[in-house]
C-alpha cells in the first residue's frame, strides 16, 4: 500500500513539474529564447573584443618616461585629441625608467613619423594623457617597435620645485630675522651706538668730542677757534687804519681831490684853456667868413677875369696889374690859411702844458 | 557569582549552537549547489524525458520577466544617463560622462538589479514551490517511483533562475549601452567609433572577467539559496516554513552583498 501523502491545502497545492499544464510551442519558444540570449552573449563578447582592438593589426611603440605615475594600462595615446593608440603594458626598464608599451593600430600609425614628439601631460583635473605631435608630415613613418623618449609636460611637477624654492627663501628670511643673525647684530650695534652717541652728545664736549674722539683734540679745536677770533679782531683794526689813511682828513683821497678839483687844480686850468680855445675858434670863424667874402670877391674877379680874358686880345696892358692883384689875393689866402693853421690848436699842437 | 558565570556559559553555548547551525546551513547550501552544478553539467540531466520540464521552467522564469525588466531598466537608465550627461556637461567633463554611464549602469547597477528582480519574481517563488512539493510528499513519492526529485524538480528551477538572471542582465546591459549612445550622440552613426573606444577602455580584461563572474555568482546565489534553504529544512521546522523562507531571504541578501562587495573591491582596488 502506498503511503498516503498529506492532503495539501488549496493555497499550497503545487503540481510537480511533470504535471504542469502544457505551454503551446514550448520547445520552439524556449529554444528561441536561449538562442537569442546566446546570440546576445556572443555579440556582446565580439563587440567588446572589437572595442578592445582585438581584431586590429597593431604596431608597437615604446615610450620611455622618467616615471610612470598616472599612466595606466588601457590609457589612450592621443593625436590631435583623437585616440590612436592604447597603452598595453608598463614595465620598469633596464635603467630604472618606465617603459610604456603602446599598441597603435596600423590604420592610425601613419600619423606618427620619425620626428614625432610624445608628451606625458598630467593635468590638475582629470587623468594623465599621452599625446603625440607630428610636426613634419613628410618624414618617414615611425617604424614598428620604435623607442622614443616621452617628454613630461606636467602642471603639478613645478609645484614641488616652487615649494622648495619658497622654503629656501623663507629659511633665508628666518635666518636674517633670527635673534642671532647678522642683521639683528647690526641693528643691536646701531642701537648701542645710538645710545653712546646720545650719551656723548650730552657730555661737556658735545658733538665735537664725539667727532674727534678725545678731549685734547676737542680742546685744540676750541683753541684754534679762539686764535682765529683774535686774528680776525686784529685784521679788523688793520682795516680801520687803512680806511683812515685812505679816506681820513689827512688821507690820500682828499689831497688828490684838492689837487685835481681845487681852485688851483687841474680841472680849473683846463677850463680856462678851453675858454681860450673857444675864443680862438670864434676868431677862426670870423676869419673864415672873411675868406668866404674874399672868395666871393674872387668869384667876381674871376668873372671879371673872364671878361678881361675875353678882352685880353684887345687889352693886354692891364694884365700885369691884374696879375699882381691875383697874386696878392692868393698870397692873402695863403696867409689866411697859414693863420688859421697857426690858430687851430688841435691840428698841430698836441702838447698840453700844465700850468 | 555562580549564577552569572552559569548564565555566561549558557549564552556562550547558545552562541556556539547558533554558529554551528549557521555554518551547517551554509554548508548545506554549498553542498546542494555543488550537487546541482554537477547535475547541470551531466548530460543525463537533459534526457528527453526531463527536457520539457526544464525548458518550461526556463521559459517561464525568463520570458515573463524579460519584457518588464527591460522596460523598467530602460526607464531607469534613461533617467540616470540623462542626469549624468547633463551634470557632466555643466561641469565641462563630457569626456568622462560616457565612461561613467557605462561603469555605473552596466557594470554595477544592472547586474544586481537583474538578480534582485529575478529573485523577487521567480526564484523565491521557486523556493516556495519546492517547499510546497516537499510538504506534499511529492519528493518521497518520486523517490519511491525511482525518479530523482533533485533532477526533475530542483535542477530545472535553479537553472531557470540562472538563465533568467543572466539573460535579464545581458539584455538590460545591451539596451542601456544603446540608450547611452543615443542619448549622448543622438541618431547618428558618427559617434560609433568614439563610443566603441570608450566602451573598450572601460571593459578591460580584468573588469570584463569580474563583471562576468559577478553576474554568474549573483545568479547562482539568487537561484540556489531560496531552494536550498527550504530543501534541507528539517522536519522540526516544517511547522514554521515562513521562518525558513525568511532565513533564505536573509542568506540570499547576505550572499548578494558579499558578491557585490567583492566585485567592487576587485574593480576599484
Amino acid at each position: 500500500m502506498e503511503p498516503s501523502p498529506p492532503p495539501p491545502s488549496p493555497q499550497s497545492a503545487v503540481p510537480p513539474t511533470a504535471a504542469l499544464p502544457p505551454v503551446a510551442h514550448l520547445q520552439a519558444k524556449a529554444t528561441l529564447l536561449l538562442l537569442a540570449v546566446g546570440l546576445l552573449v556572443v555579440g556582446a563578447v565580439l563587440y567588446l573584443l572589437y572595442a578592445r582592438g582585438a581584431f586590429e593589426t597593431t604596431q608597437r611603440l615604446v615610450l620611455v618616461a622618467e616615471d610612470s605615475e598616472g599612466v595606466s594600462v588601457g590609457m589612450d595615446l592621443t593625436f590631435s585629441g583623437f585616440p590612436i593608440g592604447r597603452v598595453r603594458r608598463i614595465e620598469l626598464g633596464e635603467e630604472g625608467n618606465a617603459r610604456i608599451l603602446v599598441d597603435i593600430p596600423k590604420k592610425d600609425a601613419h600619423w606618427l613619423r620619425e620626428s614625432s614628439v610624445f608628451t606625458l601631460v598630467k593635468g590638475l583635473v582629470g587623468g594623465t594623457g599621452i599625446r603625440a605631435y607630428s610636426g613634419v608630415r613628410s618624414d618617414p613613418p615611425l617604424a614598428d617597435g620604435a623607442v622614443r623618449k616621452v617628454l613630461a609636460g606636467d602642471a603639478t611637477a613645478e609645484i614641488p620645485k616652487l615649494v622648495a624654492a619658497a622654503r629656501d627663501l623663507i629659511q633665508n628670511l628666518s635666518a636674517l630675522t633670527a635673534n642671532d643673525s647678522a642683521l639683528a647684530g647690526t641693528l643691536g650695534n646701531t642701537q648701542a651706538m645710538t645710545g653712546q652717541l646720545s650719551g656723548r652728545l650730552k657730555s661737556p664736549q658735545g658733538a665735537l668730542g664725539l667727532l674727534l674722539g678725545n678731549e685734547q683734540d676737542a680742546k685744540k679745536v676750541v683753541q684754534t677757534l679762539e686764535r682765529t677770533n683774535a686774528l680776525l679782531l686784529r685784521l679788523d683794526g688793520l682795516a680801520g687804519r687803512a680806511d683812515a689813511q685812505l679816506f681820513g682828513p689827512q688821507g690820500i683821497t682828499p689831497r688828490l681831490n684838492e689837487q685835481v678839483l681845487g681852485p688851483k687844480g687841474l680841472v680849473t686850468d683846463s677850463k680856462a684853456t678851453v675858454q681860450q680855445l673857444n675864443g680862438l675858434l670864434g676868431d677862426a670863424r670870423t676869419a673864415l667868413t672873411d675868406v668866404r667874402g674874399t672868395l666871393q670877391k674872387l668869384d667876381a674877379v674871376l668873372v671879371e677875369a673872364q671878361g678881361v680874358a675875353a678882352n685880353t686880345r684887345s687889352a693886354t696892358t692891364d694884365l700885369g696889374a691884374l696879375r699882381g692883384e691875383v697874386e696878392s689875393g692868393l698870397r692873402k689866402v695863403e696867409h689866411l690859411v697859414n693863420e688859421i693853421n697857426r690858430k687851430w690848436p688841435f691840428a698841430r699842437e698836441t702838447e698840453l702844458k700844465l700850468p | 557569582m555562580e549564577e552569572s558565570s552559569a548564565s555566561w556559559r549558557g549564552a556562550a553555548q547558545e552562541l556556539w549552537r547558533w554558529a554551528q547551525r549557521w555554518a551547517a546551513g551554509w554548508w548545506r547550501v554549498i553542498h546542494l549547489g555543488a550537487q546541482i552544478l554537477a547535475l547541470a553539467l551531466s548530460p543525463s540531466s537533459y534526457a528527453k524525458a526531463l527536457r520539457p520540464g526544464l525548458l518550461r521552467h526556463i521559459y517561464q522564469d525568463t520570458a515573463a520577466n524579460l519584457a518588464w525588466f527591460t522596460l523598467l531598466s530602460a526607464l531607469i537608465s534613461l533617467v540616470l544617463i540623462r542626469i549624468v550627461v547633463v551634470t557632466a556637461l555643466s561641469y565641462g567633463l563630457t569626456q568622462y560622462a560616457l565612461e561613467m554611464v557605462v561603469r555605473v549602469l552596466v557594470l554595477e547597477i544592472i547586474p544586481i538589479t537583474a538578480a534582485l528582480f529575478a529573485a523577487l519574481r521567480a526564484t523565491i517563488a521557486n523556493g516556495a514551490e519546492v517547499a510546497a512539493l516537499r510538504a506534499q510528499g511529492e519528493f518521497e513519492r518520486q523517490q519511491a517511483s525511482g525518479a530523482d526529485p533533485l533532477r526533475s524538480e530542483v535542477l530545472p528551477r535553479v537553472l531557470a533562475g540562472l538563465v533568467a538572471v543572466n539573460a535579464l542582465a545581458l539584455v538590460a546591459g545591451v539596451v542601456t549601452l544603446v540608450l547611452a549612445y543615443l542619448l549622448v550622440y543622438g541618431f547618428t552613426p558618427w559617434g560609433f567609433a568614439g563610443y566603441t573606444h570608450t566602451v573598450g577602455r572601460v571593459f578591460t580584461p580584468a573588469v570584463s572577467l569580474i563583471f562576468a563572474l559577478k553576474t554568474f555568482f549573483l545568479s547562482l546565489a539568487v537561484s540556489l539559496i531560496p531552494v536550498a534553504s527550504v530543501l534541507y529544512d528539517t522536519g522540526r521546522r516544517r511547522s514554521s516554513r515562513t521562518s525558513a523562507e525568511l532565513q533564505a531571504l536573509v542568506r540570499m541578501s547576505l550572499a548578494v552583498l558579499v558578491i557585490e562587495a567583492a566585485s567592487l573591491a576587485g574593480n576599484y582596488y
